[in-house]
């Protein structure tokens, strides 16, 4: 079994204006969201809860931390660089199954049950499949994560 | 046009949490799980719900699955052509970006066509 560790000090790699980068991202998609939701109205509007708003600059990020840490050690990180952000990628499509059952739960529960608690289990279900998809996948050795190594 | 601010901070902050934490987990294809986290929709559906009602909110979420295949094949595609043709992660990600309006427009058309 994969062991999922927290590394704190990979925060201090992002660079502050790439917070700034990424906040901005997120609270334009949020606003056009909003936006065309008012516009359109919410059957269009919807779509755009699952746009990928920050994918680009995030898939960047990964590439260019990657880079670098090969960099430090003398070595081209280029092609790791793309697999981390291939690999992220990977991660993400998995993610995405457990997005349409988050929005699924609430399209057919939020106006029969309290608003906030099926928020809370719309979360927890999105967890749970994500991570129970990436499990299965993980624990299947490919050429793929036996080159990255992580 | 406050909740515009409110909404533009709200999803600022809720984005840029998510991003965080793909940023502090290994291994990197279990971060990238938190690249679809639900930061958007979670952002704003507690305001949709007080402004325009849990029904407008629910039917806001019928579409987002329609924007969550679209956002599915896009994430795929990105890795596989990542792999494959080795451009840089940036290029890849941008340029594939209309892979997910023509999945979700499309879907959404062939499901919304009126009868």
């Amino acid at each position: 079994m994969k062991r999922i560790e927290v590394n704190l000090s990979s925060l201090k790699d992002t660079k502050p204006h790439e917070y700034v980068v990424r906040f901005l991202f997120g609270g334009l998609a949020t606003v056009v969201a909003g936006l065309i939701a008012k516009k359109f109205g919410p059957v269009v509007g919807g779509l755009f809860l699952a746009f990928p708003a920050i994918f680009p600059a995030s898939a960047t990020l990964i590439e260019s931390h990657e880079k670098k840490r090969k960099a430090k050690i003398g070595s081209d990180g280029r092609n790791r660089g793309r697999i981390a952000a291939s690999l992220d990628s990977q991660g993400a499509s998995l993610g995405c199954i457990g997005l349409m059952a988050f929005a699924f739960v609430l399209w057919r529960w939020l106006n029969h049950h309290n608003a906030w608690l099926m928020i809370f289990v719309a979360s927890t279900v999105w967890l749970v499949i994500a991570y129970g998809l990436w499990a299965v996948r993980a624990n299947r050795p490919r050429g793929l994560y036996r080159l990255a190594g992580r | 046009m406050d909740t515009v601010f409110i909404r533009f901070l709200v999803g600022g902050f809720v984005v840029s949490l998510f991003a965080a934490l793909g940023d502090v987990l290994r291994p990197k294809s279990f971060a990238g799980l938190f690249g679809a986290a639900p930061s958007i929709a979670l952002a704003t559906i507690g305001l949709t719900i007080r402004q325009d009602g849990r029904a407008y909110a629910a039917l806001e979420c019928r579409s987002m699955m329609l924007g969550a295949v679209g956002f599915f094949a896009y994430a795929l595609l990105v890795g596989w052509v990542l792999r494959r043709y080795k451009p840089g992660a940036f290029l890849a990600s941008l340029t594939l970006l209309p892979i997910w309006f023509v999945v979700s427009i499309g879907l959404l058309l062939l499901f919304e066509r009126p009868a």
